[in-house]
């Protein structure tokens, strides 16, 4: 306590003595800050979409871009969007069921529940990956006509910075749910191994699902402010 | 040396056998509520597209889904982040920074927006106290 220098101060007065500012462990704490940069840098993202479409009179609506769906020629507005929405909300929720059998030390649980997360952000990336080709392909649908493909300096839809917004924004977010992937395969394969068995509490699911769960919670701001306004 | 990080705190998160099943319910909830808003959000977006209806009411829509996006970030964030659930103060620690910026980002950059919009189509602001 104050006025106590000249004594050695015992380390357990300390964070580790029980107090910890919030009650919150380090690492989940420093999770949720660089959660915030991040939700900074995509706010950032999305909102300078929003600037440009007010200097717009004439921005592509995208029930007239995104109406194709694979293995059809059919006409289905957003429904591909829709489902890759859908399946990263699944994976979500498979993961905060990780995390919840995590804090039964319930092993098998975690296992499956990671698992099923890992397929759905492989899911939601093949999709992400047929998107941009079709996105590309043009209206035409062919990929191999370089003439109508969209590229970053000009595209067949509307202004050029619609297929930039387009790349930069999905492929960032794209970005994101690779990393997520990986880190969820890392923490499959360490349940697996019994990492966190040993070490008695399966935190670190808690803060790779923070990190997975902001992917997720971006993709519905970038779904309304993309694809449907 | 002894890992202060790892201990103490992660251990008061184990939950009973009861609790999980308790939480596994709210966390159905939630996912239906959320399948529930996505579905009205899209079957809005395909038959109530911005050319189909008419401007007024494209406004409206626009609000629309901008309050079931908020409602539905507020969700994941709470239910699924576990925000809900954390100290006030942590909540507060997170959110309000953030809200405050990103409220002051989106009014300069849509003023901004109008302005450089008006500029482009030669838009006289003059002529309003004509």
């Amino acid at each position: 306590m104050a006025g106590e220098a000249s004594k050695a101060i015992d380390p357990k007065e300390l964070w580790g003595g029980g107090r910890s500012p919030f009650s919150m462990s380090y690492g989940k704490m420093m999770m949720w800050f660089f959660l915030i940069s991040d939700a900074l840098t995509f706010g950032a993202f999305i909102v300078a979409l929003g600037f440009l479409r007010y200097t717009y009179a004439d921005w592509p609506v995208s029930e007239e871009v995104f109406f194709h769906i694979p293995f059809s020629h059919g006409h289905f507005p957003l429904a591909y969007v829709a489902f890759m929405t859908f399946v990263l909300i699944v994976s979500s929720v498979t993961m905060v069921l990780a995390v919840e059998a995590g804090h039964r030390m319930d092993k098998k649980n975690v296992i499956k529940w990671m698992a099923w997360t890992i397929v759905g952000g492989l899911i939601f990336l093949g999709s992400q990956i047929w998107e941009w080709g079709t996105f590309i392909a043009g209206p035409d649908g062919d990929i191999s006509t370089w003439a109508d493909n969209a590229r970053i300096g000009w595209n067949p839809y509307g202004p050029p910075q619609y297929a930039q917004f387009f790349f930069c924004v999905t492929g960032f977010h794209g970005f994101h749910v690779f990393s997520g992937v990986i880190i969820n395969i890392i923490l499959f394969i360490n349940v697996i191994l019994g990492t966190y068995e040993k070490r008695g509490h399966y935190e670190m699911i808690e803060k790779g699902g923070l990190y997975w769960h902001f992917v997720d919670l971006v993709w519905v701001f970038v779904f309304t402010f993309f694809y449907l306004i | 040396m002894e890992r202060d990080d790892i201990i103490e705190y992660s251990l008061d998160a184990h939950h009973s056998e009861e609790k999980g099943v308790e939480i596994r319910k709210k966390i159905l909830q939630v996912t239906i509520l959320l399948s529930i808003i996505t579905a009205v959000e899209i079957t809005v977006g395909v038959f109530m597209g911005k050319r189909v209806v008419a401007p007024g009411t494209w406004v409206l829509i626009k609000y629309g889904y901008i309050v079931l996006t908020l409602f539905k970030a507020w969700y994941i964030i709470k239910e699924f982040m576990h925000l809900g659930h954390e100290r006030k103060s942590f909540r507060k620690v997170i959110l309000y920074p953030y809200i405050f910026f990103i409220i002051y980002l989106i009014f300069i950059l849509l003023v901004e927006g109008s302005a450089v919009f008006s500029n482009n189509n030669n838009f006289d602001w003059i002529q309003i106290f004509k």
